[in-house]
């Protein structure tokens, strides 16, 4: 396998007559954390989508594990983490993570250990048998991570997977997340328009900026490994987060 | 919480048995020559008092054989096979037209005007019509009878139904997509459960049609039997005592149905952990 799991080259998508996407040039490398920052409206989600074949580029190049997309995604090399967690409310936990192990018809036993494998991942052993409308919508977003993670992809691609949570919950969720990679060799590519959690989680930053979406600057972070939430109280933390604001304001991307 | 539900449904029905009476007495008064009592125990009644239906109910059905012409609970019997039959027609019909609409585009925009068109034209019209033709297939009886059933019920279930299958989110969809599951799976793990929640009011509604059906289907097939033809020979012969007491037995027919489907709606949320 190549060490690049995502290069786009010159990368358009339009739609109607807007812009989504202009001459995005993005290279992922293995075992990266992504994130792709920007104002609504840059194209970030767009990107994730074209990435995940969910959306068709209507110019230029793009390969996902040195395939295409939709390769990609027939041989199931990511697990995707919408905005909203997307359970089905009709199955236990356990049965929502164990869906996609389902779809590529895995053998019972198996989904089940997997399952209890991932749900223990992100520390929702416990409420396995429980139906979704029975957690806390920060627990639902653990459970949705399990079921992205049950396939266990080589790549991960998170649409502002804790932007409706608050504050709390979501500093919790970033720390696990980032252990969670830490631990893995997975490759992240994460959207968020939250400057803090773009800097805490990522090795790069990809700044966007809108109308039409184009990337303004990529900012490699230097924060240590195993780095925890405390770190946000750091002066590197804080020159981090200055660079990224700076970028944002440089694509005008404040008004 | 029993309690509380119970009470408001005794006090509606004492005022509803209140106003009855009133009417009977106000509409029965000039038959009865003026007299209060008498406006209560008429033979034929132009409105019958409850208590007089009631008995005229237990008469006929605790008072009779049941394989018996004059048993309610025979004729309540052929109505009901047709009004079952009619029913598992109609939701087969309306199940595989919702699950046609929902999938096939040029479907959708072809045969949903044809679907909602077909319940303007009254029943009453159409009934005769389906015997006939029915009839000249060398097709009596149970068949006909089922068929007018079954093109009174199939309609909420289409309706509700195709709303079901077309209410997973986009979310819900892309996520499928992500794993490359194809339509049946989509159809299976995600439309169908989602379905459900839409489904059973129309199983209500479409088992009460079905009811409505199957007794307008015996008024043209001068049938001996069922609550319709019971119905129609009560107003041949003006037995409003007769009529009110098959009504009677209809609501309790159609009630049971709804009954039926609200048990298995309990099953089935159950099943979901507790919601539909």
């Amino acid at each position: 396998m190549s060490d690049t799991t995502v290069e786009a080259r010159g990368l358009d998508l339009v739609f109607g007559d807007v812009a989504a996407l202009s001459e995005i040039d993005l290279t992922v490398a293995r075992g990266d954390f992504v994130s792709l920052i920007g104002p609504s409206g840059c194209g970030k989600t767009s990107l994730l989508r074209v990435v995940a074949d969910l959306a068709q580029p209507t110019g230029g190049t793009i390969l996902v594990n040195g395939t295409t997309p939709h390769a990609a995604r027939l041989a199931r090399a990511y697990g995707y983490v919408f905005q909203a967690p997307a359970l089905l409310p009709w199955r236990t936990v356990e049965r929502n993570v164990t869906l996609p192990l389902e779809i590529i018809g895995l053998p019972k036993d198996e989904r089940r250990a997997r399952a209890c494998q991932q749900l223990e991942s992100v520390g929702l052993a416990a409420f396995a048998r429980k139906f979704p409308w029975q957690l806390s919508g920060g627990m639902q977003q653990r459970a949705s991570i399990a079921r992205a993670l049950s396939l266990q992809p080589s790549l991960l691609l998170m649409d502002e997977p804790f932007g409706a949570l608050d504050e709390i919950t979501r500093d919790g969720l970033n720390l696990r997340l980032l252990r969670l990679w830490e631990a893995t060799n997975l490759t992240v590519l994460f959207v968020t328009h939250s400057i803090e959690e773009a800097a805490f989680l990522s090795s790069r930053i990809v700044v966007m900026s809108a109308r039409p979406g184009r990337i303004v600057e990529v900012i490699e972070s230097d924060l240590p490994r195993g780095r925890d939430l405390d770190i946000r109280d750091d002066a590197s933390f804080h020159a981090l987060a200055h660079r990224v604001r700076t970028a944002l304001r440089a694509g005008h991307s404040y008004g | 919480m029993k309690e509380s539900r119970a009470l408001p449904i005794a006090v509606a029905l004492a005022i509803l048995l209140l106003l009855w009476y009133a009417a009977a007495v106000a509409l029965n008064w000039t038959q009865a020559n003026g007299d209060l009592l008498a406006t209560m125990s008429l033979a034929k009644p132009l409105l019958p008092a409850p208590h007089q239906i009631a008995v005229e109910f237990w008469n006929s059905t605790a008072g009779q054989r049941i394989d018996s012409k004059r048993s309610l609970i025979f004729h309540a019997a052929v109505t009901a096979s047709s009004m079952l039959a009619g029913f598992a027609l109609g939701v087969a019909i309306g199940l595989l037209l919702a699950i046609l609409l929902v999938h096939v585009r040029v479907l959708d925009r072809a045969l949903l005007p044809w679907i909602v068109a077909s319940q303007t034209v009254p029943i009453l019209a159409l009934a005769p019509m389906i015997v006939v033709v029915f009839g000249a297939a060398g097709l009596t009886g149970l068949v006909p009878k089922a068929v007018i059933s079954a093109y009174l019920s199939f309609f909420p279930v289409v309706i509700g139904v195709a709303k079901g299958l077309r209410a997973p989110d986009r979310l819900q969809l892309d996520l499928l997509h992500t794993y490359d599951a194809g339509r049946r799976r989509v159809f299976t793990v995600l439309r169908w459960p989602s379905a459900m929640r839409f489904l059973f009011p129309s199983l209500k509604v479409a088992i009460a049609a079905a009811t409505v059906g199957a007794i307008v289907a015996e008024l043209p097939t001068g049938a001996e039997s069922g609550l319709g033809a019971r119905l129609l020979a009560g107003s041949y012969y003006g037995q409003t005592l007769q009529i009110w007491a098959a009504l009677a037995m209809a609501s309790l027919l159609a009630a049971s149905g709804v009954g039926a489907v609200v048990l298995l709606e309990r099953l089935v949320i159950r099943a979901r952990g507790g919601r539909l």
